[in-house]
């Protein structure tokens, strides 16, 4: 397997960082290529209210089948250059492979009818639910959920999915406590050690899966991690500062997926992304104001920056007055997609991408890690660390300093209670040893093994 | 009874270590032993519960309270009489079948234990059998479900009708929550309540078994 290391960024030039572009393109078999110049839309789509059963599967076909062709009806209507569209799986669609190949048919099929009437060009990506926990989770690489995880990617990517994706949760539980109690080693111990050991495992699989299926393995997200850290901090449950810094420490997470042979687009939840993309050069999906049908962000503008597909994240389908939800979702994505295009193709697009982070940045710390020009200094700093237990801590220190820094200078505002934090996580951060083994020790001892045990992992 | 106030204090500031000293101080002192819980550890944390439900206070901060409270909880109980009692009452929580989503469940269970509630926690993909098994055998007075997807909140009305059919609807209020759910839905499936935060679940907790 691919054993990519970054030792610098792929973009020093920030004139050269922007949406649409991305310095290693995705080639796709109908021809499209991700991050060679245009903005795709990426539709997302999921059931309304109903039980998945092997009694009610036809019904959930129907459903599928509804949603994707009010989709591409719509898309062919305005006439979208082509699209994405991906299938994140329920859990009982991955619990039993067979039923989420089945999905996966039903969508292509409608794809393809396109493609030969209208020549509308899509694509799609599957995403199986990660189902490695619970109760009933044996161990993390073996075992029913193992097994269950592996037959969906491979059955769906032999019914006609174009990208592999999954959103991993390796070493969430942990994570969970470390947010809920604003614990930064916890965090640092959660992202920089379970969950990029969790990575090469996992993804060493799918790329294995995708080179044996002639499909694409695209990325992965943070999103049960610092998603998670974003929605409490959006309900003022936690600091946004604790969620910014979050968002920048899980960019070395989800970049072992591309050490390990993925290819992007990245993941559109995964809001580290940008991070992804200035180290790697890997094209990149994103989500802002257009997945504010799923949930709400403070990075509604800023987000699209970076972008080279621009995602809705999930909508379910239900009736709006303008019709079917997966319909307008895509009207909507569209229309965003087609205004950046249009900038690009007028020499704008850096102007579009600079107003785009000038209307979000200053008001909120997890938009203001998004900005272009701090990404790219971040990231300098991250590619430094000779591991990723040493970049994920290096991300932490440097986010800290960054946000006190433009708290200092005005470029971003912060409560009183949000500064006390970066104080707080500060002195947190000096208490991880730099010696990873020894930090790995003393954190097993500190944690119970419903939260985090080493033999699932076959952690010694 | 100044005690009690700093007692209070120590507690909404979350110094574990201060509360510890000045429940041991009031042990000494004689001070009745379910005053010092009632009066001085749960008043501070009644104030931590109104302070967060107005975002004055984060998650982790009401967390640090908890535990300071608890460690004073944990000094005083040995002293209590038999029959006196330290808990709210019993609740049973967890994740409905085919849901492996856990956070504002978690969130729910905290709150909850924070505000003198003993709590058990099913953890996620919960069927309907094994919460009618956790009712029956803690006796619980509440049973709070949670679901996130829009193919598991269904299971919430399953489990309702299960406990029907095992004939202890009436003696377990039912409380949902999570991202798809509203009052509309939880009077649709026959619910007692619908909570769409923690603090919120907590009042209505109270409300329901008070």
């Amino acid at each position: 397997m691919d054993n990519l290391v970054f030792r610098d960024v792929c973009y020093t030039n920030l004139d050269e960082f922007v949406y649409g572009i991305a310095k290693k393109p995705v080639q796709c078999h109908n021809g499209m290529v991700i991050g060679g110049g245009t903005v795709y839309p990426e539709i997302n789509f999921t059931l309304p209210p109903m039980l998945i059963s092997e009694a009610t599967m036809p019904k959930v076909k129907a459903q599928y089948k509804e949603m994707i062709e009010g989709v591409c009806s719509k898309a062919h209507e305005l006439n979208v250059p082509g699209m994405l569209v991906e299938i994140e799986l329920l859990p009982p669609c991955t619990f039993n492979p067979q039923w989420g190949i089945e999905v996966t048919k039903v969508v292509k099929e409608v794809m393809m009818e396109y493609e030969a009437k209208f020549n509308l060009k899509s694509v799609l990506r599957l995403t199986p639910v990660d189902i490695r926990e619970g109760k009933n989770l044996k161990h993390m690489y073996h075992g029913e959920h193992w097994d269950n995880l592996m037959e969906t990617f491979r059955g769906s990517a032999e019914a006609g999915a174009d990208f592999l994706a999954i959103e991993s949760v390796g070493g969430k539980n942990l994570h969970d406590d470390a947010v809920m109690n604003c614990d930064l080693p916890r965090a640092l111990f959660s992202l920089g050690v379970v969950g990029t050991h969790d990575m090469v495992i996992l993804w060493d699989n799918i790329v294995k899966i995708a080179q044996e299926t002639n499909t694409l393995p695209s990325g992965d997200t943070a999103c049960g991690f610092a998603n998670t850290s974003m929605v409490l901090a959006n309900k003022n449950f936690i600091p946004k500062v604790f969620a910014a810094v979050d968002r920048v420490m899980s960019a070395v997470r989800t970049l072992v997926a591309v050490e390990r042979g993925a290819v992007g687009p990245d993941k559109d939840c995964g809001y580290e992304g940008v991070y992804l993309k200035a180290i790697t050069g890997t094209p990149i999906s994103m989500e802002g104001k257009s997945s504010a049908c799923a949930h709400s962000s403070t990075v509604g503008n800023i987000a699209a920056c970076l972008a080279d597909c621009w995602s809705n994240e999930s909508v379910e389908n239900v009736r709006l007055l303008g019709g079917m939800a997966p319909t307008i979702c895509l009207e909507n994505l569209a229309y965003d997609c087609r205004l950046m295009n249009v900038a690009t193709s007028h020499g704008k697009a850096l102007e579009m991408r600079d107003m785009l982070a000038e209307s979000d940045r200053q008001l909120d710390p997890q938009a203001y890690v998004l900005d272009p020009s701090v990404v790219l200094k971040l990231s300098q700093k991250i590619v430094k660390g000779q591991t990723p237990f040493e970049r994920t801590k290096i991300a932490a220190s440097a986010t800290i300093e960054e946000l006190r820094e433009a708290h200092k200078t005005g470029a971003l505002l912060l409560n009183d209670r949000e500064v006390r934090y970066l104080d707080i996580l500060k002195e947190q951060l000096n208490s991880v040893p730099d010696d990873e083994m020894e930090f790995t020790q003393a954190m097993i001892k500190t944690n119970t093994t419903d939260k985090f045990d080493p033999v699932k992992y076959d952690i010694a | 009874m100044s005690n009690f106030e700093e007692l209070s204090k120590a507690v909404i500031a979350g110094q574990e270590q201060k509360v510890k000293e000045l429940t041991q101080l009031s042990i000494n002192e004689g001070v009745d032993p379910l005053s010092i819980i009632n009066d001085g550890l749960i008043q501070g944390m009644n104030v931590v519960g109104q302070r967060f439900k107005v975002g004055d206070m984060f998650v982790p901060e009401v967390l640090m309270s908890a535990r300071a409270m608890s460690a004073g909880v944990a000094m005083v109980k040995p002293l209590l009489l038999d029959g006196q009692m330290t808990s709210k009452g019993t609740v049973v929580i967890g994740t409905v079948k085919g849901d492996l989503h856990d956070i504002g469940k978690n969130l729910v269970g905290m709150m909850l234990e924070s505000s003198g509630y003993q709590v058990i926690d099913m953890g996620v993909d919960t069927a309907s059998e094994e919460f009618i098994a956790a009712v029956k055998e803690n006796k619980a007075q509440v049973l709070g479900l949670s679901a996130l997807l829009t193919t598991t909140m269904l299971s919430m009305k399953d489990t309702i009708e299960a406990l029907k059919e095992e004939g202890i609807r009436n003696d377990v209020k039912v409380l949902i929550g999570g991202a798809p759910i509203s009052q509309t839905f939880a009077d649709e499936i026959g619910a007692d309540g619908f909570a769409p935060d923690a603090a919120s679940a907590t009042e209505l907790v109270g409300r329901l078994i008070g």
